[in-house]
This record gives structure tokens, sequence and C-alpha cells, in this order.
């Protein structure tokens, strides 16, 4: 069966995060100058502007910062899974990121403590998502 | 150079024009332009051929529209279609006025997404979280406001208030789209787009045109309607994170206070003298978001502070009596700007707030911006 939800448009820039995604890794750009981690990755550090940039594995771990069910499919691929919950996660290194919460419990609270888990969805493309603690 | 607080009731609105607001699949952006244009015209009774600044937004080739319009300004100014350039194209044109680059400025703004069939997310707007089905600045409203349910407790039937006085009001609007009446229960019982976002939460796309026309205080005596003055404005941009479009985690409570401190200090006012508030409301938690930061309540509070009524005409704070985004028209910002100049003209009829004389805009987004008017 093929795969029908939009996928990520790797480049230059992203493209080691998409690697270590596939290895169960999340990777967040990191600066050497100055320490700043952020994800998406950028040309140059936003803070220091310094253009040599590394990467640092994040634990994965971090606290729920908001969450929100889509009803409304905006790709066909989405249709099949309404609603689905997209998740704001605060990631423990400090960078904001966007992901699916793949829990389906009620129980859902700002600050809750979630966790990295990797969901191969093709051969090339393994997508982070979080779940509950 | 000049203090930016010098050019407080510098500049004046003389014209103002919309073209009716609906599906009209069978005219394009310049022609929706060239009737706002036309109405703004004749709403002052200047000769068009004196206009010498034009600004566009979401009109695709400035060049043609002055060649449709038959003028040839020494300024001219593209904005891209993001409702946020509606504030900015205004205090743009006030201040390319006030330094004498144009005497009288025409500003523009024509959407045809209703038969365009623009959906503003997927596709038609990739971003970084498109593999996880995160889209949509509605989707990024309903993020915040969860976030501020769970801060501050702020619940839907609270935000119903915002959808409902905004529908009253377009009820007294005779050119609004839509006019029905609703309930907080009709907002409660309606579909989920993203949420807590309901249906009911989320802005009308609809095809239509505004215009404004700008000048100088001395030369807006001249003409036909009572000059509006722009007697304040403030700006203050977030970029950061913008790869999560529309979206911040303060609910831009930091922009918002900026801007209408700066706003207050020109025009010498203070959010306690606004007789009406003209509110970006692409979603309606944003107007929630914006009395926050204006002041009108605490970071927090405005859950509370809309209950029973309180932004109907004849309640604390009569906010976009024209109908706003939610329920008159999807004309990013522009209307509410036109909204703000009739009411203080006293042209509203039904809707008229009594005893006008201060009216703010206040558009809280990734650019934030506010003006105040005042009567001339």
């Amino acid at each position: 069966m093929s795969y029908t939800k939009p996928l990520p448009r790797i480049d230059t820039l992203n493209q080691p995060f998409w690697a270590a995604a596939r290895e169960g890794k999340f990777l967040l750009q990191h600066c050497p100058a100055c320490g700043d981690t952020r994800f998406p990755p950028g040309p140059v550090c936003p803070k220091c502007l310094a253009g040599d940039q590394d990467w640092v594995e994040s634990s994965g771990k971090g606290t729920l910062e908001s969450w929100v069910e889509m009803h409304r499919a905006y790709w066909d691929g989405f249709k099949d899974n309404l609603p689905y919950r997209v998740c704001l996660v605060r990631l423990e290194e400090g960078p904001l990121i966007v992901s699916n919460l793949i829990d389906t419990t009620e129980n859902v609270r700002m600050g809750a403590p979630v966790k990295v888990v990797f969901d191969a969805v093709t051969e090339d493309v393994t997508l982070p998502k979080f779940t509950l603690v | 150079m000049y203090d930016l607080n010098e050019l407080k009731d510098k500049v004046a609105v003389i014209g103002v024009g919309n073209t009716k607001y609906g599906n009209f699949p069978e005219i394009d952006d310049y022609g929706l332009a060239a009737h706002a244009f036309r109405n703004a015209v004749n709403d002052c009774g200047i000769d068009k051929n004196k206009i010498d600044g034009m600004l566009v937004s979401r009109i695709p080739y400035y060049a043609r529209m002055g060649e449709v319009l038959g003028i040839n300004p020494r300024w001219t100014i593209t904005l891209p279609g993001h409702g946020r350039m509606s504030g900015m194209g205004i205090i743009e044109a006030a201040n390319a006025i006030a330094t004498g680059q144009c005497d009288y400025a025409a500003l523009m703004y024509a959407n045809i997404g209703r038969s365009r069939r623009v959906n503003y997310g997927g596709d038609e707007s990739p971003g970084t979280w498109d593999p996880w089905g995160f889209t949509s600045p509605g989707a990024a409203h309903a993020m915040m406001f969860r976030r501020h349910m769970e801060l501050y407790g702020t619940t839907t039937r609270q935000l119903a208030e915002v959808s409902v006085a905004i529908r009253y009001h377009a009820g007294l609007n005779p050119d609004a789209v839509m006019r029905n009446p609703i309930t907080i229960e009709d907002h409660e019982s309606a579909r989920f787009i993203t949420a807590p976002l309901r249906l009911l939460d989320y802005c009308l796309i609809n095809d239509g045109a505004v215009c404004l026309i700008l000048t100088s205080k001395e030369r807006a005596r001249d003409f036909k309607k009572p000059p509006v003055l722009i007697s304040g404005f403030g700006a203050q941009d977030t970029y950061s994170p913008s790869s999560i479009a529309n979206f911040d985690l303060d609910f831009w409570y930091p922009a918002v206070r900026a801007a209408g401190k700066q706003a207050y200090e020109m025009a010498g006012v203070t959010h306690k003298d606004v007789d009406g508030l003209m509110c970006y409301d692409n979603f309606s938690p944003t107007v929630l978001f914006s009395l926050e930061g204006l002041g009108f309540c605490g970071q927090g509070e405005s859950g509370h502070f809309v209950e029973d009524g309180a932004l109907r005409l004849g309640g604390k704070l009569p906010v976009n009596t024209d109908g706003g985004h939610l329920s008159n028209s999807y004309m990013q910002g522009w209307a509410l700007n036109v909204e703000a100049v009739r009411q203080l003209r006293g042209e509203c009829g039904a809707r008229q707030i009594p005893d006008c004389e201060v009216v703010q805009y206040v558009q809280s987004t990734p650019c934030t911006r506010s003006i105040i008017y005042t009567r001339g």
C-alpha cells in the first residue's frame, strides 16, 4: 500500500535530521560557538550568526505545551485518520516542535511529560512522534 | 529625523469604499479593486487623477492596477495577501504622506478566495509540519486557544461570546455576508474543524475588495466627508517561531502590549478612551488575545471579560461592529479600518456606536499593528 500523506521536503540543511530519524535518533541543530539548539535547522545560528553548525542528539523527552485534534483532512491521505492529534512539545534541550501525539486517551493535560517514538512511514522517511510517558 | 509621535493627527482618511461581499466568479481581482476604488473616490469626491500614491495588497500586478484605474502615481507599494498587511500598509501610507512622497494615497485590497476555493492549508501553503498533518492558520489558533484554556481555565462557552457578539453586529449591517443570529449553543454544537475550535470560530472566505484614500490633515478639509485622523499607531513583529506559522506561545501578548502602548502614547489616549475596537478576527481566539494585550483586561482574564455580551453594541466594549471577518467579510483587516472610519463619521445606522470619538484597530499576528483613529 502506498503512503499518501505529505512527506518532508528533504534538503541539504535538514538531510542529517531525516537520516538520523531513520536510525531512531532525534537530532537538533546546534551551534558550537554559543550552544543554541533548534529545530528546524537554519543556515546560520539565529543567536550569534555563526555559520558552522553541527548536530546533537535530543533525549527525545519533553513536556506537552499544547495539542489539537484535526477534524478536517487538508490532504486526502489523512482522511482515514480523522480526527488525529497534533501536539506542541518543549524538548528538554529547549526547542519547541510540532508532532503527532499518538495517544487517544482523554486525560491529556498541558505540562504532561512525553517522549519520542519513531514511525517508519516509508523506506526513506521515519517520523518522530510523541507519546505520554 | 522626526520623532514618531510627531505623526499624531498629521494624516487623515478622506475616502472609503468597498464592493459587495460574497461569491463573484465573474469578476477578477482588478475588477473588484476598481469598484472599491470608484466607491472610495465617490465617497470623498476627489478627482482621481490627483491620486499620486498607490498601495495594493493581494492584487497580482500593481502596474496593471494603475492601468485599469488610469493613474500614474509617484509612490507605489505592493504587499502580499496576508491579513497582517492591512495595518502595515496604512502605516506605510501615512508615513509616505507625512514625508511628502505622495499627497493622496489610494490603498486597495482585493480577495477572490471564495470563487477560487482557497483553503488556507494543505498544499496551498507548504510548511515544516505537513508530514504530521499540521497545517492552516486555524490549527495554529486552535493550538494557542487550547493552551489558553489550560493556563487560564478559559472555556469554549466564553470563546463563543466573541462569535455571537460579532454575528449580532453583522445582523445590523445590511452588507454583511452572514446575518442570521447565533447563540452560544449554536457555537457549542457546530462541527469541529480543529478542536477545540469549531466552524463558528473560523472567519468567512468570500470575495470582495476595499479601498481607503489618505491625505494630509490640511488637504483633508477640501473633501465631502469629515476627515478621520490617524492619531496613533504602534508596531511589533514576532518572528520566532515562524516555522510554526501564525503561532505564538505567549499569544503575541508582549507584541500587542508594545504596539498598543506605542499607539496610545502617540494618540494621547488610553484603552479607557476607546469607544469601539476593530479587532482582527481571523479566528475568535485572536479577539481574546487582543483584549489582554491592549490592557482591556489582565492576561488570562479575557474569557471572563467577554461574558454576558460585553463585546456587543451597548456592552462594555463594542468590537467589530460591521461583523468582522467572522460574519461580515474576510477583507483581512482592511474592512475593519473602513468600519473605524464610518463609525467616527457617524454613518453606521443601526450599528452606530453613540458619541463615537476614538476607534482602535488591532491585529494580533506575527506582525502586530494597532492604529487609533479619531474625529478630525
